[in-house]
């Protein structure tokens, strides 16, 4: 069951490729091109691509949760996967409301990066410890990612407008910071790559050190440390030794990470400049060119419309519903509460600031864009970094 | 307060922009423009009418969307700095706050104790502005729905020419068989859910009204939690404590007046076990150590007996027996016990034995209670032992004075007085963990220690929080008005007849696109022009061309 359920999400992952490929090739095919008559065959053929991956990472879905005795959805691995999962879900349903074949060829590569984000975390069916031990966990977990994964589709649409409104042939305050967003989805990039090329080759070096409360613990890097704990004592010299140590109260594997992450960005990055001569966002920019501006604006808005009650919902009316019942306390101020908080009382923001004129277009698509970093930071930092009860221990 | 009369008849409040009954443009300005601003219906609104008093200023203030939006983003940027470095209440208790963010995270976590960011959330500041998001709900919203509501209530179905004119969805028509494309139409609109009224051949088909009261509705749902949140600082509204009760033991439980008490049998901590859980869990479990399955308290709750008589043992009625664990909490009246924290293996009991140090002959063993020590044990013939000083939690002070930090037996240490036939006075012993002292020079006796007996105590958080149903109506509430706005949208069509043309005119306030394509279904082959979007395409607003203040 559980290889079965491996080979579901693989197989998802593939025919999201597919996807992607064809929908590009939905907006560069020339031929039914009359204007306004609904989508092309392309198109067509990608979105049936498209749902046989949703279906096929549902049934990794259930026959995990089937495995597991519980829904997949308590660690960062399989919350990652099933935001995934509803991002694309999401996407489908919008498609069906709009049409825009575009859409797809953003969504999909953001699911795919979000997937392969999290398969390089640790992948092992983990048992609930007794906090978790609730129907409440299921039901909040899952509404809270429909919720974000909805909220996402108007991140994708304000990429959509930003890549076609913006001239990206000058450099200007919007170009460069749409350029920096478009970095960072590189550097996740980067992460998936590096992390794959050692972790294939077994790579392992181990560190023993005291952290700043004197606990000892050993720690297993898995890429090359170029940053070593604080102290460390180095327990594989044969393995590649830090160049500098971290202070104390910094988690030396997580930078370590961190910086691998951003140097392989950075020679993707690098390469991509060096082949195309141009910014990405101006190479996509003719992906983009049959979109319809105020189509895109719309959709942006409507996702935040039908994605805010979802999110209030699931992250949290029945996030409350469950601390209550788990914690004694329907609210406590842990730092994965506040950002769910953060996120909500952004989109609500983004709502009235439509109410006022001049907060369409590109205000609002650099809102959506916003949005969605926040919606990462609480998946990512938040997890990772900022330690709470509702820390996933990852790596 | 002066009124406007329109030329049809209707008489507006002051302040109206375009009439309430025919939508006549009532304001010169607003006639300049290409569209006319439909957000509130062009109603009176008492912020955008009066700029007098101090009053005016205040609910002007507060009514403006901008500034809701300028708290609602304070508040989002403050709430994201108390989560850089852990709260006050999450940090170890082995040190002060003091001391501890300077220690932990260097300058910038003293920096963020003096500025009271660990101590954010409930700081004067941080509630201020959630009042005053709330004040600003209450205001902005009766600012609207009333004069919303009247111009809803009063519109009229022939609307005026300039205010058709001025829709985004606008278009006219000559008809030749104008009667079978009415009927057709109106068949159409009827289809799609459409409420329809006609007068003098003019109609004005609606639908979804109801979707204008959403935010209106989710703002009372959010003023109602707000007030929910507000009533927990009410006395007697809410109980927050915490009840250690080591395993055999029966107490009292806090905030019950007395009435009720619980008794501890036993505290189980399981966890996974690889050879008898679920296989798939195998590898984690390798990978992380043990892992928590099940923390769970056996009690007994007991409510006092009304026989009880005053000053004496209370006699105990059982209410229930339960087993507590996380996620299960035992309710009963409006209270609630969780399953907390617990510690195992705690000192209880600690035998020892009066021995002579020479030729080690026992002269009697004695246990003694860390809980309830007696003030001597008598060992018969002579031989006793007089506990003068007990140190349940002992250190020594600055002074090197011996001290206990709580009432907690972890480090239990005694003053001894051993007593026998050979020395009648007494010898004087300090003993401790690892650790015996003679403090007046070589004794003949010492205490042997022999062993101890340990428990492990529950740690059960005692609740009472009578706000909850306060707070589940408001979110209740809060959903409904939500989804009320977002789901549904508030659609008009109009049309009308106008020197034998047909003027037709189409408004949402949200989701053109949706309007756009039911109407193109509506008019396809009816004989009737489909309205065209106005909007002007290099003004990228088109949702509306409103101007929000
Ligand atoms: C965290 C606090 C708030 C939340 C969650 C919230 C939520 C909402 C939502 C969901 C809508 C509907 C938006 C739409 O359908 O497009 C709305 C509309 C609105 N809100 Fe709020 N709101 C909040 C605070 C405020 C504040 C402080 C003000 C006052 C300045 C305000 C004024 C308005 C107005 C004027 C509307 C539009 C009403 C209409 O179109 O008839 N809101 N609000």
């Amino acid at each position: 069951m559980v290889s079965l359920s491996g080979n579901l999400l693989f197989a998802s992952f593939l025919l999201y490729l597919v996807g992607t490929v064809v929908f590009a090739g939905s907006i560069k095919d020339k031929k039914g091109r009359e204007k306004d008559h609904g989508p092309n065959k392309w198109a067509k053929i990608g979105v049936g691509i498209t749902i046989a991956g949703f279906l096929s990472q549902l049934g990794y879905f259930i026959t995990r949760w089937i495995a597991a005795g519980h829904a997949p959805v308590s660690n960062l691995f399989e919350f990652t996967t099933f935001f995934g999962m509803c991002l694309v879900g999401a996407f489908i349903v919008i498609y069906f409301i709009y049409k825009l074949p575009a859409l797809g060829l953003f969504t999909l590569p953001v699911a795919l990066l979000l997937i392969g984000y999290a398969a390089m975390f640790p992948r092992d069916i983990s048992p609930l410890v007794p906090s978790l031990q609730s129907n409440w966990l299921h039901i909040h977990v899952t509404t809270a990612a429909l919720g974000q994964a909805i909220l996402a589709i108007s991140f994708v649409a304000g990429l959509i407008y930003l890549i076609k409104a913006i001239d990206h042939t000058k450099s200007s305050k919007e170009s460069n910071w749409l350029e920096a967003v478009l970095f960072g989805v590189v550097c996740t990039v980067g992460f998936i790559v590096i992390s794959s090329i050692f972790s294939f080759s077994g790579y392992k070096s181990e560190f023993h050190w005291v952290d700043n409360n004197d606990v000892e613990a050993n720690v297993e890097f898995h890429l090359p440390a170029l940053v070593g704990p604080h102290e460390g004592e180095h327990l594989t010299p044969e393995k590649f030794s830090p160049l500098v140590e971290a202070p104390g109260i910094i988690d030396a594997k997580k930078l370590n990470t961190v910086i691998w992450s951003l140097m392989t960005g950075v020679i993707l990055y690098l390469l991509f400049r060096l082949i195309f001569r141009k910014r990405i966002a101006q190479v996509l920019q003719p992906l983009t060119k049959r979109a319809n501006l105020d189509l895109v604006d719309e959709i942006g808005y409507r996702s935040v419309l039908i994605g805010f009650p979802v999110f209030t919902l699931g992250a949290l009316i029945f996030a409350m519903i469950w601390a209550q019942i788990a914690w004694s306390r329907f609210w406590g101020w842990d730092p994965k509460e506040v950002w769910a908080l953060i996120t909500w009382l952004f989109y609500a923001a983004y709502l009235h600031l439509r109410l006022s004129k001049g907060w369409h277009g590109k205000k609002s698509a650099w809102l959506g864009v916003i949005g969605f970093l926040i919606i990462m930071f609480n998946l990512i930092v938040v997890n990772l970094v900022i330690a709470g009860l509702h820390s996933y221990a990852g790596s | 307060m002066k009124q406007v009369k329109c030329e049809c008849g209707h008489v507006n409040p002051h302040g109206t922009v375009l009439c309430e009954s025919c939508g006549r443009v009532l304001v010169e300005e607003e006639k300049k423009k290409k569209l006319v601003d439909m957000r509130y219906e062009g109603s009176a609104r008492r912020s955008q009418t009066y700029n007098k008093t101090i009053i005016d200023k205040i609910w002007n203030f507060f009514s403006s969307v901008k500034v809701g939006v300028t708290l609602i983003i304070i508040t989002l940027a403050a709430s994201a700095i108390g989560t850089i470095f852990p709260q006050e209440m999450y940090i170890p208790t082995t040190e002060p706050a003091s001391v501890y963010y300077e220690s932990q995270y260097g300058v910038a976590g003293k920096l963020y104790y003096l500025l009271g960011f660990h101590n954010l959330y409930s700081s004067w500041w941080y509630l201020l502005l959630i009042a005053s998001i709330g004040i600003s709900l209450v205001i902005c919203s009766l600012d609207r729905v009333v004069p919303l509501y009247r111009a809803l209530k009063n519109q009229k179905v022939s609307r005026h020419e300039g205010f058709l004119k001025r829709q985004r969805l606008f278009g006219t028509s000559q008809v030749e068989e104008l009667d079978s494309s009415y009927e057709l139409v109106k068949e159409k609109l009827k289809k799609n859910r459409y409420n329809i009224r006609e007068e003098n051949g003019n109609i004005l088909a609606e639908k979804g009204r109801f979707s204008r009261w959403g935010p209106y509705i989710n703002h009372i749902g959010l003023i109602i939690f707000l007030a929910g949140g507000m009533l927990r600082f009410v006395p007697g509204m809410y109980v927050d404590e915490l009840l250690w009760v080591r395993e055999g033991e029966t107490a009292v439980i806090p905030e019950t007046d007395g009435e009720y008490y619980l008794e501890n049998h036993q505290f189980i901590l399981e966890v996974y076990d690889k050879d008898k859980d679920n296989e798939a869990f195998n590898n984690a479990i390798e990978n992380s150590g043990m892992v928590a399955k099940n923390f769970q308290s056996d009690v007994t709750l007991y409510k006092k007996s009304a026989e009880t008589v005053a000053g004496e043992e209370p006699i105990l009625d059982k209410v229930q027996d339960y087993e507590l664990r996380v996620n299960e909490p035992l309710k009963f009246e409006n209270f609630a016990l969780y399953q907390q924290s617990y510690k195992l293996d705690e000192l209880n009991k600690m035998s020892f034995a009066l021995t002579n140090k020479e030729n080690n002959e026992e002269f009697g063993d004695l246990t003694i209670d860390l809980y309830n020590p007696q003030d001597e044990y008598d060992l018969g013939d002579g031989y006793k032992v007089e506990v003068m000083s007990y140190f349940p939690d002992f250190e020594f002070d600055e002074n090197s004075e011996p001290v206990t930090k709580s009432r907690i037996p972890n480090n239990p240490a005694f003053i001894f007085k051993m007593i026998t036939p050979d020395k009648p006075d007494g010898e004087v012993s300090f003993v401790a963990i690892k650790q015996t002292i003679e403090p007046f020079g070589d004794n003949e006796f010492k205490m042997a220690f022999k062993g101890v007996e340990t428990k492990n105590v529950t740690a059960l958080t005692v609740r009472k929080d009578l706000t909850l149903g306060v707070l589940a109506v408001g979110g209740f509430i809060f959903m409904v008005g939500v989804v009320q706005g977002a789901y549904w949208n508030h659609r008009r069509i109009w049309i009308r007849r106008v020197d034998g043309e047909v003027w037709v005119a189409g408004h949402t306030n949200k989701n053109w696109h949706g309007l756009k394509r039911e109407i193109s279904t509506i008019f396809d082959g009816t004989g009737i022009n489909e309205p065209k979007d106005q909007s002007d395409e290099s003004d990228k607003s088109i949702e509306s061309n409103s101007k929000e203040e």
